[in-house]
């Protein structure tokens, strides 16, 4: 296990270093002068100087990378061109706004594919397994921002239940939830259905095993089969989606966020876009990045925790 | 010859009809899309506009056909960039196997998996400016570890079989034996993998050009079309469903299609699909 452990960390280590690379030269290095791109056509040559000099484009493009990297791993994102303050507070306080939106669509979906997925499996070739195959297929082909603008009709628009857009802040945690409620349904939907037919696969696949037909020889009814051996073994699979949509959630956030107004990370990316901040992208789209990779390390661990079979691998 | 599924020719007709439809607008659409007329501005459903006509006075039906070229059209070369670089790197790393390219293919595909494809597109827009090639770029890019892998997958278990090994001895080399007789045995993978890519690609196109990210004004795109709408959603609320619709159409076609020519080229994943 120790041995995993290790190779899977140094792995982890590799795959930070070269994105890292990567993210620093297609922003900085590739050609053409960040300076000039921020600044725009009509910038004097004073202000570029000055702009230049902030950025450090004097120094050579390794000792600038060593610079980056290194404020990083301190805790220091460099400082906002257009805000005039450390991205790491930016990232923080928008951390408020996205962390608890991945979490609800991550539980939300998560609530809502399992028993879906169950039902399904159990059902197979019925009326309802048909059902929800075609729910879900429908739920796999609608874009999440465009299902958002659906919600604000019928929600905002039509019930006026939820407001279309806006973040009140956490002073009034049940107002704070109800604004990232109807973004989290937006970003659970594709999610949920995607993981319901995991699940679904998973589940069949696993009653077709010869641990299931001595479940049920040994006097087990169907139902508790299905509980206590059926889905454990269907788990390792619909973790592994689980873990990679983490992924997709973040992409997901960026554009729902837009859609609701909401001040998280992704509108951060969008406006360090617009306004050509490129120290907040660099910094952001690093962060998004590590933890993604975080997330798929850490899936992997769990893994060889939960099933020790994989570990040999 | 075994009957088709019902999935894989509901798909073919949905998809072929968007095609179709692409296709037509290349020649002819009923309304010029590039004329602002303030005069015909949000017009309901008519005759002279069967759906309506946007903010700018433009004929929805129109824009919506030629948005559908390039929604395609993106999507088409994002496949393409995917399948060219993809599927040779995948085919080089199973003929070499467990050798350091092989390595060094396999964990670079990892390296891209790791960016969630919206965050390369950002990267990409954020130093180049937005255009419809940088998101061919951003999407094609994401493309190519998935066909590599697939292209692997499939490759490594021939690479073991019997005719594999009476084409090495007869001296034919692995780059050759991969062209002549492992990429004709997986392009059954290959076609599924595309018709998935594809429909991604579509989905992909649209959030990027949401977000302003995509094909830039004045060429029509669903994606925009829908970022527009949104700011008339109280007064105007068919704006932002039509476009939306023709997304979900056109993804939906291509994912049954997908499905069910899963079903008939390879007959081993018919049960137990997800």
């Amino acid at each position: 296990m120790l041995r995993y452990l290790l190779i899977r960390a140094l792995s982890l280590s590799l795959s930070l270093i070269v994105a890292s690379v990567v993210i620093f030269a297609v922003i900085e290095v590739i050609p053409g002068d960040p300076a000039t791109y921020m600044l725009g056509l009509n910038a004097t040559d004073e202000t570029l100087a000055a702009l230049r000099d902030e950025l450090g484009l004097g120094g050579s493009a390794l000792s600038r990378y060593f610079d980056w990297i290194g404020g990083m791993l301190t805790g220091d994102f460099g400082t906002s061109y257009t805000y005039r303050v450390p991205v790491a507070e930016l990232v923080l306080d928008r951390l408020q706004v996205s962390l608890p939106l991945a979490a609800m669509a991550l539980a939300l979906s998560t609530l809502i594919a399992f028993p879906i997925g169950i039902l399904a499996a159990s059902n197979r070739g019925g009326v309802v397994d048909y059902g929800i195959m075609g729910a879900t297929q429908l739920g796999i082909a609608i874009p999440n921002f465009w299902f958002a603008m659906l919600l604000v009709l019928l929600f905002a628009v039509t019930l006026q239940w939820f407001s279309a857009g806006g973040f009140p802040g956490w002073d009034n945690p049940f107002l704070a939830l109800k604004s990232l409620t109807l973004p989290a349904i937006a970003l659970a939907l594709p999610q949920a259905s995607i993981l319901a037919r995991v699940m679904r696969s998973a589940l069949l696949e696993t009653f077709s095993q010869d641990y299931m037909r001595t479940a049920r020889a040994k006097g087990l009814s169907r139902g508790q089969a299905i509980r206590r051996h059926a889905l454990r073994n269907a788990l390792i699979p619909v973790l592994t989606i689980i873990g990679l949509q983490f992924s997709f959630l973040l992409a997901g956030a960026i554009i729902i966020e837009n859609v609701f107004f909401l001040p998280g990370l992704g509108r951060l990316i969008f406006q360090g876009i617009t306004q050509r901040d490129l120290i907040v992208v660099e910094s952001v789209t690093m962060l998004l990045v590590f933890s993604v990779i975080l997330v798929t390390f850490l899936v992997d661990i769990t893994y060889a925790l939960v099933d020790p079979r994989l570990r040999r691998r | 010859m075994r009957r088709l599924p019902p999935a894989l020719i509901l798909g073919a007709v949905l998809s072929g009809a968007f095609l179709i439809i692409a296709l037509i607008s290349l020649v002819w659409v009923p309304y010029p899309v590039d004329g602002v007329s303030i005069a015909d501005r949000l017009q309901p459903f008519s005759l002279a506009h069967p759906l309506g006509t946007d903010q700018l006075g433009r004929d929805v039906l129109s824009l919506l056909m030629v948005g559908s070229q390039t929604s395609i059209a993106v999507a088409i070369l994002a496949v393409g960039i995917g399948m060219g670089l993809g599927v040779p790197l995948g085919l080089a790393a199973a003929a070499r196997r467990g050798s350091l390219l092989d390595e060094v293919i396999m964990r670079g595909n990892d390296l891209i998996f790791a960016f969630p494809s919206l965050v390369i597109a950002i990267l990409i827009t954020a130093r180049y400016g937005p255009s419809a090639t940088n998101a061919i770029l951003a999407i094609g890019i994401f493309n190519i570890p998935v066909f590599a892998r697939v292209a692997r997958g499939g490759a490594l278990p021939l690479w073991t079989l019997d005719y594999i090994l009476a084409a090495r001895t007869a001296g034919k080399g692995r780059i050759r034996i991969s062209a002549e007789h492992i990429l004709p045995n997986i392009l059954n993978l290959l076609i599924v993998q595309a018709t998935i890519q594809f429909s991604l690609g579509i989905l992909a196109e649209a959030a990027l050009s949401y977000v302003g990210l995509g094909a830039q004004p004045p060429t029509p795109s669903w994606g925009r079309m829908l970022s527009e709408a949104q700011t008339m959603i109280y007064t105007h609320p068919m704006l932002a469903v039509l476009p939306g619709l023709a997304i979900v159409l056109m993804v939906l076609g291509l994912n049954l299609m997908g499905d069910g020519l899963r079903d008939v080229l390879d007959p081993r994943l018919r049960r137990g699909r997800t």
